[in-house]
């Protein structure tokens, strides 16, 4: 049964290929000036990788891109996950914090960009800025609800066996939240990913979203085309990276496995 | 796990959080350590808000400008609900459908709604078409998602119950699937709007000519920090509101269906 839906699946894809041959150009239904032809794509990624578009060539576009949602996405984490372990565990923490945190949280990250411009220019330092808001939120949700799903029982039974506060976090509260932080870094990638696009759009000077942001003033509909492809591939890439991750992290667990 | 607290001490608890948060907000420019250009105060963006209620910016009144954003919205929403609904129960009915359309979806899933603007711009101009397009990326996909989960989930006791009495595709979908599906539709939905209405304040910052977001792209250029912020305040208003109001109408379904809240 698996054959039969790779099967389909691939003849669905390359159905798409042939009537994107059939549409502009066998038939030239579409007109090249609203979506290019293949043979336009392929000249455009010729020319942006070896002559460079926008600045830079794609590579170094790409690359860019990339480096800022590592590094972005690190931050975020590693400040967020913290953040919402410590407001599942701690109940005044979460008294706390949670209404400042209801207070900010309706605001979408995207609407972060104009205010982060303003603090910080249109350099690297407003786009991580606006990714670890986009990021932060799902990691400190998850996180939290991770430690509130995981079984009391479990976690009195380590304390009648006199278990130090470190080690119970470190070995009974921070594995039973995994399964749930990992579906929380799941979103926040994809979250950073809109999110840096977005800011790359709005104000930028190198990257992805600033060839897409020059090709639509150009009118380069190839280019555009280029520029959402390798969008979409990066996000793939680093989707499918996290995937590998939660595999061998959650080894241990049913999701894991599956 | 410590034990919960009383109401008491979570409002008390609450209300500390809050006070510091204003505070520093409040102290940052009061004090002169961050310039009032830089960070203004709270009680200068509640002031702002009120004057930008009846003076314009960047063409219209904040409140025109939320109309605008709302009315496109509203368009992009309905648009992504009204073919992603119908396509995920075809999805979830036909298995051919699904094997065909789910790889092609699938790919295009990780192309980020927000990376669609040149060319909604180019296909649908700046004005109206180009945002809804935009809202329609973000808020299509969890509508066919969860209207094929849910097609997914029906009882097959039903559909085979059906299946006997001779109906035909059509009313399969329209008077089985659709109707069993519907909790899962508006928890998708839920997620729909949300996506949808973020998506549009990132088309509006960068294609538009109203909109709070094209509102807030002026005022950053005029280094207008309090009515960016203004903004930012009215995105989140708009959006919790949207929120509470689908919120609302699930628990509603819900509690008509008999299922757990």
């Amino acid at each position: 049964m698996r054959s039969r839906k790779t099967i389909i699946g691939l003849g669905a894809i390359l159905g798409v290929v042939v009537l994107w041959f059939a549409l502009t150009r066998w038939f030239s239904i579409i007109p090249v000036g609203r979506f290019p032809t293949p043979a336009a794509f392929w000249e455009a990624l010729k020319q942006i990788e070896l002559k460079g578009y926008a600045g830079s060539l794609l590579h170094e576009h790409a690359w860019h891109s990339l480096r800022l949602i590592i590094i972005s996405f690190i931050v975020a984490v590693g400040t967020g996950v913290p953040l919402g372990l410590l407001m599942g565990w701690n109940r005044k923490a979460e008294a706390l914090i949670n209404p400042v945190f209801t207070l900010i949280r309706p605001i979408p990250p995207l609407a972060w960009i104009p205010l982060a411009i303003l603090w910080l220019g249109l350099g690297d330092a407003a786009k991580v800025m606006v990714i670890w808001f986009a990021a932060f939120v799902p990691s400190v949700i998850n996180a939290h609800a991770g430690v509130r799903n995981i079984d009391k029982s479990v976690i009195e039974a380590a304390r009648m066996l006199g278990t130090p506060p470190l080690r119970l976090v470190m070995e009974v509260i921070l594995p039973g939240a995994l399964p749930m932080i990992f579906t929380g870094l799941r979103l926040s990638l994809q979250a950073s990913w809109t999110t840096l696009v977005a800011a790359e759009l709005v104000g930028a000077l190198v990257g992805i979203g600033f060839v897409l942001n020059v090709a639509q003033q150009d009118i380069y509909p190839a280019m555009i085309l280029v520029g959402m492809l390798t969008a979409g591939v990066l996000g793939w890439f680093t989707t499918f990276v996290l995937g590998l991750v939660e595999k061998s992290v959650l080894s241990w667990s049913v999701r894991g496995r599956a | 796990m410590q034990h919960k607290l009383s109401f008491m001490e979570t409002v008390v608890y609450g209300l500390i959080g809050l006070a510091v948060f204003l505070g520093i907000w409040y102290a940052l420019p009061a004090t002169g350590l961050v310039p009032q250009q830089f960070l203004p105060g709270p009680a200068t963006v509640v002031e702002r808000m009120t004057v930008l209620a009846t003076q314009p910016f960047a063409g219209a009144t904040l409140p025109a400008h939320i109309g605008y954003s709302f009315v496109r919205f509203m368009s992009g929403f309905l648009l992504a609900a009204l073919i992603g609904i119908p396509l995920g129960l075809i999805m979830g009915w036909f298995r051919i459908v699904d094997e065909i359309v789910a790889p092609i979806f699938d790919g295009l899933r990780f192309i980020a709604p927000i990376a669609w603007v040149p060319f909604a711009a180019l296909w649908f101009g700046t004005g109206v078409g180009g945002p809804i397009m935009i809202i329609f990326a973000g808020a299509f996909p969890p509508c066919v998602i969860n209207a094929y989960r849910g097609a997914k989930q029906v009882d097959p006791q039903l559909i085979e119950a059906a299946e006997m009495l001779g109906t035909g595709h059509l009313r399969m979908m329209k008077d089985i699937l659709l109707p069993a599906s519907v909790p899962s539709i508006v928890a998708g939905l839920r997620v729909a709007a949300g996506l949808g209405w973020q998506s549009l304040v990132g088309a509006e910052l960068i294609v538009a000519s109203t909109g709070v977001g094209f509102m807030m792209v002026q005022a950053q250029a005029n280094v207008a920090t309090s009515t960016v912020m203004s903004g930012m305040v009215a995105i989140g208003i708009v959006g919790l509101v949207i929120d509470m109001l689908l919120r609302r109408g699930e628990a509603a379904i819900r509690r008509r269906r008999g299922l757990a809240e």
